[in-house]
């Protein structure tokens, strides 16, 4: 029972992770294709104004992932971080590329020094989900067995499995992303934002759709246990949760509703971790080290849970000061298109605050 | 000494060939780390008392300035952030052995801070964000969970490494580690000086810094109140920490001297153990004992001991292979650590002894060139001490109970990632310069122009 408490910790972490910092690396593709500086100004924007409050505490989320891992499982931590150490390390560079380019692209004074900056940020914003989606993959398909570096460095990830989980990642980033981002431009008043954040999120939503759906098909060949898992008892249950949950927020999205579309997006891609995790059970690690053979000794995973819980009873109202201060507008920075800040004032001068 | 019982890693026993490249990689990201810890250690207070100065006085000008350096803070709370999670993907990457076998040992420590990091970002978003946008009041005590996190932040993380200079809290049973008590590593008998020591450098570290940029302007003629009182805030803060530090300290030398008695023979290269210990300034430690340097009777028991006569570990209580290879790096560190303390305490004493008797700042210029040095030296002392304590446990990364050969990783390429992580981390300190020097170039003039009263 410890174990699978422990777990559905990890879970919840990494759920939040993908649903709160998966959108800020969703921004970041969208920035990435938002065109020339001029033409995808008004949509950069936004990821600027949307990004700025939140982006740190959301990114803490992948922290929290990993203490507990290793605490609860410290033989599967290490074999895993071992193994997969290219993708975590190309991760790990990218993380801090995505947070120092971003949070100096607040500052720039020059369209070219935001320009070069911008490049950066979305470029890694790319990078790092796929990566680390692509660690999750290769968990998921066996492929990191017990051991120091005891797995193939790059095979292990660089395979169907990986290749899809990864790529699932930026897609469903992107598809969080644009719904939460039309949200925010329904409540700012920027009608011509709000539309191309619809139409980016109706897009995204369907190829995230049809992705997952085709992935089946490779999973079936290429990592057979998890498939079966997805496909019977409550992994299936979760799958189609997950799918009824992005159905339903694409009707919302085209009907309009953003702020209730936020949620039942954040549902579809909570469902599919949790049904991950069902379709992965009793394995940590498929098919060669249980949940049961990776745990911790019983007083750690106790003292985990115990101080699991009383941290989230600081926590969750913190978070929630922070979230409902930012959806009321109240941290909200001024609106500006990336471009236009350096118009009225000469290069050199950064803008004075208000 | 009885060699104590070694464990055998969870992971089996690595056969790696880099093992340095892996030591040079941690220590690389620690010193780019630390750094910025220290401001996240003392700058929330300093920046809050700023703004209880305003709330009192209503003098523009603290607003001005606690709104300035809320805004330095969160560019290197986001720098700390990323460099930290690099620090904890290394945990992972280079020493997963160590991780495996004693990972829900000490895990507790790092689960709860990252409960505390979670706050920090949370406050720190709403602190700097929320200027103008909340009430005075309510934007104050905002600020306050910031410098709590602060200091919890490092209680844990300072917890774990207490905890490899003096692990508790299990036994080894056949080299297997079993009966986990993880609040007794938590609560480790090193953490208490080891927390104090370094939270009073963070202060020293940031507050030193900081007075230093605008110990600058002054010389450079600037008498502003706004020049003033940004000078005058963060050095009484570092002044008031800096003659602690020597107490704490010599504290933590009696400490490691009773807990890590070879390490503390590597602080001086003592060959052999004995009463009255002295202790070399400057000299090279070479084939078993120290050459050169001015020789101090005494004054390495007086340390360890606070007795001339106290006995005093050598380094021949253990096997040579048991020994720091390193002993010179350790000496040196550990005496610049000390004599840049010693001298920064000087300063501080002029300092706070001038303002106690005259109630103003000291005139002459060469006090405000030693304020414009005084950062980068206890930044350096910040480093050594670091180097003290880590490379004087080597070969242990566990204290006498595993050897860092036996934690690393068996992957392959880390030079390779030695290498890219050396130009991450330098263009990194680029940026984080050039960004600080453009925010130093804008005038405060915007922030002290703002509404006073924002509260809607
Ligand atoms: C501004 C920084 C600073 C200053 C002025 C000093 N220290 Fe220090 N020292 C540190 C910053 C530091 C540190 C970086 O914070 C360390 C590293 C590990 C730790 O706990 O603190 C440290 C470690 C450290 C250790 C090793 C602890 C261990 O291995 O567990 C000893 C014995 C001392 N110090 C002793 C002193 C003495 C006798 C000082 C008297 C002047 C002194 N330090 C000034
Ligand atoms: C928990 C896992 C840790 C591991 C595996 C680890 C291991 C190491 C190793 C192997 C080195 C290199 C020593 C050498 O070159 O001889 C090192 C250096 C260092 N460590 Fe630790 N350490 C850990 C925790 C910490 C913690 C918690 C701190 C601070 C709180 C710390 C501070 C440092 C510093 C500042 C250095 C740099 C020393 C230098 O410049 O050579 N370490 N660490
Ligand atoms: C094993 C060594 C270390 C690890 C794994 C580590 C990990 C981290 C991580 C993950 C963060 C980012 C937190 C966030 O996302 O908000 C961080 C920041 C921070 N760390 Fe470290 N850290 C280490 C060493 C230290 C040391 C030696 C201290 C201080 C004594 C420290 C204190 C802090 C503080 C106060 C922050 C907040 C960020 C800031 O204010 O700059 N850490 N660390």
């Amino acid at each position: 029972m410890l174990p699978e408490l422990s777990l559905a910790l990890i879970i919840a972490g990494l759920t939040a992770y993908a649903v709160l910092a998966g959108a800020d690396f969703g921004a970041g593709f969208w920035d990435l294709t938002a065109g020339g500086a001029e033409r995808g100004g008004r949509v950069r924007g936004m990821v600027q104004r949307s990004m700025s409050p939140v982006w740190e505490a959301n990114h803490v989320w992948l922290i929290f992932v990993l203490v507990l891992l290793w605490t609860c499982f410290p033989v599967g931590f290490g074999s895993i971080m071992s193994t997969l150490y290219v993708p975590l390390f190309i991760a790990a560079v990218g993380i801090i590329f995505r947070g120092t380019a971003f949070a100096l692209r607040g500052q720039a004074a020059t369209i070219g020094e935001a320009r070069v900056l911008g490049a950066l940020f979305a470029s890694s914003s790319v990078l790092v989900p796929f990566c680390l989606g692509a660690c999750l993959g290769a968990i998921a398909a066996g492929q990191v067995p017990v051991g120091n570096a005891a797995g193939d460095p790059v095979t292990s990830w660089l395979n169907p499995t990986g290749i899809l989980v990864g790529a699932l990642a930026v897609i469903t980033g992107a598809y969080l992303a644009a719904v939460y981002m039309a949200a925010d431009s329904a409540r700012a008043g920027l009608p011509d934002l709000q539309r191309a954040f619809r139409v980016r999120a109706l897009g995204a939503g369907i190829v995230a759709g049809a992705v997952a759906i085709g992935g089946l098909i490779v999973l079936r060949e290429d990592a057979r246990y998890l498939f079966d898992g997805l496909t019977s008892g409550g992994g299936l249950a979760f799958v189609i949760a997950s799918a009824i949950a992005g159905a339903a927020t694409l009707a919302l999205v085209w009907v309009g509703r953003f702020d209730r579309a936020r949620f039942t997006a954040a549902a579809a891609v909570s469902c599919v971790t949790i049904g991950w995790a069902f379709a992965q059970s009793p394995y940590l690690l498929p098919e060669s080290l249980t949940l049961e053979e990776a745990a911790a000794s019983d007083a750690t995973l106790v003292a985990v849970l115990v101080s699991g819980a009383i941290g989230l009873l600081v926590l969750v109202p913190s978070l929630y000061l922070l979230y409902s201060l930012t959806l009321k507008g109240r941290l909200d920075q001024r609106f500006e298109p990336l471009d236009q800040r350096f118009r009225p004032q000469e290069a050199g001068q950064a803008r004075s605050e208000e | 000494m009885v060699a104590a019982e070694r464990v055998a890693g969870a992971l089996g026993e690595p056969s790696q060939s880099d093992l340095l490249a892996a030591r040079q990689t941690q220590a690389m990201s620690f010193v780019f780390h630390i750094p910025l810890v220290c401001f996240g250690i003392a700058f929330p207070a300093m920046v809050l008392f700023t703004e209880g100065l305003w709330l009192r006085t209503g003098d523009p000008v603290y607003k001005a300035l606690a709104q300035r350096w809320s805004k330095v803070m969160l560019i290197l709370f986001a720098v700390g952030v990323v460099t930290g999670t690099i620090l904890s993907f290394e945990l992972g990457l280079l020493w997963p052995n160590f991780m495996a076998t004693f990972g829900d040992v000490f895990g507790v420590a790092f689960a709860l801070e990252g409960f505390s990091f979670f706050l920090e970002a949370i406050f720190i978003a709403i602190y700097v964000y929320g200027w103008d946008r909340l009430s005075p009041r309510h934007h104050f005590m905002v600020g306050i969970p910031i410098v709590i996190t602060g200091l919890a932040g490092s209680l844990f993380v300072i917890s774990v490494n207490a905890w490899m200079n003096d692990p508790t809290g299990f036994d080894l049973v056949g080299g297997e580690v079993t009966n986990v008590d993880p609040w007794a590593a938590l609560f480790n008998s090193d953490l208490a000086f080891e927390l104090t020591h370094m939270y009073l450098a963070g202060y020293m570290v940031a507050g030193f810094l900081v007075a230093g940029v605008y110990a600058r302007s002054w010389l450079r003629g600037d008498r502003s109140p706004y020049n003033r009182a940004a000078l005058i805030i963060p050095l009484t803060f570092a002044a008031l920490a800096t003659p602690a530090q020597l107490i704490v300290g010599d504290w933590t030398a009696r400490s490691v001297a009773k807990d890590q008695p070879v390490k503390l023979a590597s602080f001086e290269g003592l060959p052999k153990t004995e009463r009255g210990a002295p202790f070399h300034i400057g000299g090279i430690y070479e084939d078993g004992e120290v050459k050169g340097g001015i020789e101090i009777p005494d004054l390495l028991s007086i340390l360890a001991d606070h007795d001339t006569d106290g006995k005093v570990e050598g380094l021949n209580s253990v096997q040579p292979d048991d020994r720091p290879s390193a002993i010179n790096t350790v000496r040196l560190s550990f005496q610049a650590m000390v004599f840049i303390g010693t001298g920064l305490a000087g300063l501080a004493a002029f300092y706070l002894l001038v303002w106690w008797r005259r109630l103003r700042l000291p005139r002459s210029p060469w006090f405000f060139r030693a304020v414009v040095l005084a950062g980068p030296l206890a930044l350096v002392a910040l480093i050594c001490g670091w180097i003290t304590a880590e490379v004087g446990r080597q070969p242990w990364i566990v204290y006498e109970l595993m050897r860092t050969e036996q934690a690393v990783t068996d992957a392959g390429g880390l030079w390779v990632a030695f290498a890219l992580l050396a130009a991450v981390y330098l263009s990194l300190l680029a940026a984080v310069i050039w960004l600080l020097r453009r925010l130093a170039r804008t005038s405060p003039e915007g922030e002290a122009a703002a509404p006073t009263e924002g509260a809607r």
